[in-house]
């Protein structure tokens, strides 16, 4: 257990240094770092869902604390709750399936349903049966209060006969922890497919000699545009070069080591050339439920100048940056104010300010995102396909439970 | 508006008949002795709208209405009623606000707008009967005189040689200036068609005998318009004479006149015949640059940083080039003076040098001289950096005052007017215009406003500072974009003066306009299409702060203002260096693109100026008044007339 500690604290760590950059990273790491809570954690005879559930919540709750504005942490610890609570429903309905077993014959039985029947059955479809066959008890336990109490009778129903059934508790047991941790790494193995799964679709959205302006540096939005060029099509590309952590640099140099035509802008011309763009493309930060999305900063007024010219905006976003809570406020509440350093060296103004005079003062604001409103935003583009805004609060509401919104 | 288009198009074939006429004198005689009744019947129709000017004052804004009445001869009721509703035209704006202006020499200025419109109104009427006798020009004349609105309706009716002698009492004074006005615009045509119009020049010449130095003649004009009249027949005789000689032979160019005054297509670049005919005559050598952006083939895109170690090199070889515009043109190479209204003094303080300097050499004509000088200066300062439109406009007022000088005048006298002239200019058009915004624009600002900026324009500036002095209690947000950060400059002066201040970069626009309650912007040029072309990034800032519901104040002179549309930034822009981008000052620790400037795949393009559509700007506050966006054609029309009689 210590070594957890220790791991979660330094995850915590970084978080609050702001080492780890991007949501893509951070998102693969807290996963990583959840998988190991999981498997370390050890789980009691009785409620074992709601065991990994605490414990997951509260590493979970720190993590968020450490860092609110990176909102994939919060995604993905959503995400690792609902898959634990969906591999218990889909336990719990195959032990109650193998409860109408048990009034009919012996425990033998159970055993070799539960171990000859289950076995080789991923979360997935675990899951994905949970979900067509369950969906109607899953409501009716939502309603009772708590989903344990689907697992009460099993326990007392088998708690006649105690040799067999610590074999089996222990069987179970390790069975959910199983399944989840296999959930947890095709989470994963998710996260770090989503570029591909996005990329595939951009011959779709591209075409010969199209002008597409983009903006911060996202490998989403590099892997998007390279595929289409791998494609063969040709096409050229603007980018801002996104003041002052210049990440339109960045994603300039990876562009052209990849032989696409490259043009840097500066930002302040993005309205000026935003008339002979077809289309703008930017990776997310996060995609609230709302359709909004929280992108580098100065993204909100490449959006405004798209719409004035009727520029389709197109946002990437993998599934683990879409967020399933509202926005309220989010240019300030989701908003992390940078170092003024970048903008004003240190000590530049020192001489012509004189504190003690009462003279002027100097503030300097250097925010990292910006807030695109949905009715700016012409499509998402998802791991799982393209869709309109106001179509994200029910993408987003498949991929996290009601129980964890607030976490 | 749309009655004022229509006397244009009344006007113009007629003076397409004049040129047809003037070569077949004699028989047209007849013709014109019949429309010389109408169009006094016509004048006559004319009275209503005399009446309703508030009073025969030559400083009351219906001045403006006199061109449709000159053309009622073809919609005498229609055009009596658009008169009456533009009793209200934009103008008046001029007037109004020029008043409280501090300066006493400007209050002369409705003065001379209105005889802008004078010129307008009474050289078609003139060149309508061109090949008449000087007897019955002058009935036309005078007869054009009272539909002005100076004097009685009386004078119409009687008979043409009586009109001259009743009206000429009151109208001389005007007819003076209206005559001289005339000439001068004859004097520009004489350049063009000089050969054959020399005796209509000589007739000119000699009544410049009795003409005041154009310099002096503005201030005389202002307010002594009805107070002095000692009219001598004979002078008057004399000028009229003057006026029908010159209207004779300004139906030939006065259509040449037209097409010129439109805006003369830019040099396209991507014309590879006539870059290499410009580079030919090229001081500056430039060389192009390697990796050009395809969408700006028709922009000059040059390597940047070459030509100015040549240039210093050169500096005692170039001859005919004046030491002074040479200073002008490096400092414009190197980025020392920037910023429109800085630009245009400097350009117009070397040519101020340039004109002490000058002397005519032997068997030439100074007009012609001179301009040819200023022209071959003006291209050099091209090749040092591209003209900005406020410029154009001042180079075209010097250009306009040179070949308005009056040929008697000594070389000692023209120089000395043409420098008092561009003085005026200085001091008038961009000094005193400032300080007319100013006073307007303080006027909106509000104890407790939060007030977003963007660069450093110097209008903007002078307003805060005023504003400050005032003892508004207010804040200001400078935001800046790369490459120049001129905020920073603009941040230093505020914070030195106690003004508290927030800065940021022109990305995080969206995070402040929630706080912001007034945008100040300034502006390189108003076009005509009330599209405004300044520093780029403006357009951002205007449209995050109209998407914001955040009124945009944009402060910008009126000579600066130009009759050209544009609509959108790709057309005409200037190229700025493109390694000011991959270079990022001050931060080591970017240095992704280092190495990678000859890579044929990636462009650098640093656009310097954008055009922002009129509906993102609430108001335009300029030295007529505060204005709507879609005032500004308005303005440009009522400001290049006054333009041609500073």
């Amino acid at each position: 257990m210590p070594d957890v500690q220790s791991m979660v604290a330094e995850f915590v760590n970084k978080l609050r240094k702001r080492k780890i950059e991007g949501s893509q990273a951070t998102a693969k790491c807290t996963v990583e770092l959840l998988r190991s809570v999981i498997s370390h954690q050890r789980v009691p005879h009785a409620n074992q869902a709601a065991a990994l559930i605490d414990a997951v919540k509260a590493v979970g709750q720190q993590l968020v604390a450490a860092n609110p504005v990176e909102l994939a942490v919060g995604n993905v610890v959503r995400r690792v709750l609902h898959i634990i609570r969906e591999e218990d429903l889909s336990l719990t309905t195959a032990a109650m399936a193998g409860l109408d077993l048990l009034d009919a014959s012996d425990d033998d039985d159970i055993d070799n349903c539960k171990g000859i029947g289950y076995p080789a059955m991923s979360a997935a479809v675990v899951a994905a049966a949970a979900r067509s066959t369950l969906r109607p008890p899953s409501l009716q336990t939502l309603l009772e209060g708590t989903p344990e109490s689907a697992t009460v009778p099993y326990t007392s129903s088998s708690g006649a006969d105690s040799e067999s059934k610590t074999a089996d508790k222990s069987s179970l047991t390790r069975k959910l922890k199983h399944d989840v941790i296999e959930g947890v790494n095709q989470l994963i193995q998710e996260i770090s497919g989503c570029h591909e799964q996005i990329a595939e679709q951009a011959i779709e959205h591209i075409h010969q000699n199209e002008v597409i302006l983009t903006l911060g540096s996202s490998r989403t939005v590099l892997e998007f545009l390279c595929a289409a060029k791998e494609k063969k099509r040709s096409f050229r590309v603007f980018v801002a070069e996104g003041a002052p952590r210049y990440q339109g640099h960045l994603l300039a140099k990876e562009l052209v080591a990849r032989g696409l035509q490259t043009t840097v802008i500066t930002d302040s011309a993005v309205f000026a050339m935003i008339s002979r763009v077809n289309m703008v493309i930017i990776g997310a930060h996060a995609v609230m439920a709302n359709g909004g999305v929280i992108g580098p900063v100065g993204v909100n007024m490449a959006a405004l100048a798209a719409k004035k010219h009727a520029v389709p905006f197109v946002v990437l976003a993998g599934s683990h940056k879409l967020c399933p809570l509202y926005p309220h406020n989010p240019e300030v509440l989701l908003n992390e104010l940078r170092s003024p350093s970048e903008l004003l060296d240190f000590g530049e103004f020192s001489d012509c300010l004189d504190f003690g005079a009462g003279s002027g003062s100097l503030q300097v604001v250097n925010p990292t995102f910006d807030y695109v409103p949905p009715n700016l935003v012409s499509l998402f583009i998802t791991d799982t396909g393209g869709h309109n805004p106001s179509y994200m609060y029910r993408l987003i509401a498949d991929y996290y439970s009601a129980d964890d919104l607030v976490m | 508006m749309e009655s004022r288009r229509n006397p244009r198009a009344v006007v113009d074939p007629k003076v397409r008949q004049v040129g047809f006429f003037t070569s077949s004198q004699p028989d047209s005689s007849s013709t014109q002795q019949q429309t010389e009744p109408i169009s006094a019947s016509a004048s006559a129709s004319s009275p209503p709208v005399s009446t309703i000017s508030p009073s025969g004052n030559s400083l009351s804004p219906v001045m403006i209405p006199p061109p449709r009445l000159n053309s009622s001869d073809t919609f005498p009721l229609r055009n009596a009623a658009a008169g009456a509703t533009s009793a209200v035209s934009p103008s008046s704006f001029s007037y109004s606000n020029r008043r409280d202006f501090p300066d006493g020499s400007t209050t002369a200025s409705p003065g001379r707008h209105s005889r802008g419109s004078f010129v307008k109104s009474s050289a078609p009427v003139a060149s309508s009967l061109p090949g008449i006798g000087m007897d019955s020009m002058a009935a036309a004349k005078s007869s054009s005189v009272p539909a002005s609105g100076l004097t009685t309706v009386s004078v119409v009716t009687m008979p043409p040689g009586l009109a001259e002698n009743a009206s000429g009492m009151e109208v001389q004074s005007d007819q003076k200036k209206n005559s001289k006005s005339l000439k001068e615009k004859t004097t520009k045509a004489e350049r063009r068609a000089i050969q054959e119009a020399q005796r209509a020049a000589k007739a000119a010449a000699k009544a410049d005998g009795g003409k005041v130095p154009p310099g002096t003649s503005a201030s005389l004009a202002s307010t002594s318009v009805k107070v002095a009249k000692p009219a001598k027949p004979s002078t008057q005789k004399n000028e009229v004479a003057v006026s029908a000689g010159v209207t004779e032979k300004k139906g030939g160019p006065s259509e040449k006149d037209r097409k010129k005054d439109a805006p003369h297509p830019r040099m396209q670049y991507d014309d590879e015949s006539r870059v290499v005919k410009a580079k030919r005559r090229a001081v500056v050598k430039q060389t192009e640059a390697k990796n050009r952006v395809e969408l700006f083939r028709h922009l000059p895109q040059y390597e940047h940083g070459t030509q100015l170690p040549d240039l210093e090199a050169k500096f005692f070889q170039l001859d005919p080039m004046h030491p002074a515009v040479y200073k002008v043109g490096l400092q414009y190479l190197s980025g020392d003076i920037s910023g429109g209204n800085a630009r245009c003094i400097a350009m117009l303080q070397a040519f101020q040098d340039v004109i002490k300097d000058y002397s005519t050499p032997p068997e030439k004509n100074l007009n012609r001289d001179m301009t040819s000088k200023i022209s071959s200066y003006v291209s050099f300062l091209i090749e040092c950096r591209p003209l900005s439109i406020s410029m154009g406009n001042a180079i075209r007022f010097v250009k306009n005052r040179i070949a308005k000088l009056p040929i008697t005048l000594s070389e000692s006298e023209a120089k000395a007017a043409l420098q008092s002239d561009i003085e005026r200019f200085i001091n008038d058009k961009i000094i005193g215009a400032d300080m007319v915004i100013v006073k307007h624009a303080v006027t909106k600002i509000r104890d407790g406003d939060v007030l977003l900026t963007y660069g450093s324009p110097t209008a903007v500036e002078m307003i805060l500072l005023h504003a400050h002095e005032l003892k508004k209690k207010f804040r200001v947000l400078v935001v800046d974009s790369r490459p120049k950060l001129e905020g920073q400059l603009l941040l230093r002066r505020l914070i030195k003066r106690g003004i508290s201040c927030t800065y940021t970069h022109i990305n995080a626009i969206s995070y402040i306009m929630h706080e912001v309650t007034k945008v100040f912007l300034g502006a390189s040029s108003v076009l005509s299409n009330g599209t405004v072309y300044s520093r780029v990034g403006t357009a951002c800032v205007a449209m995050v702060a109209s998407a914001f519901r955040v009124p945009v104040l944009l402060c910008c002179e009126a000579y600066k203002f130009h009759e050209r549309v544009q609509l959108d930034s790709i057309c005409s822009n200037e190229l700025g260096d493109p390694n000011a981008i991959s270079k990022v000052h001050g931060r080591e620790d970017i240095n992704y693109l280092d190495g990678l400037t000859n890579n044929a795949n990636l462009q650098f393009l640093n656009l310097m100026y954008d055009a922002t559509p009129s509906d993102y700007i609430s108001m335009i506050i300029t030295d007529y008044g505060m204005v709507p966006p879609t005032s500004v054609p308005v303005i440009v029309r009522e400001y290049q007339k006054e333009h041609l009689l500073v």
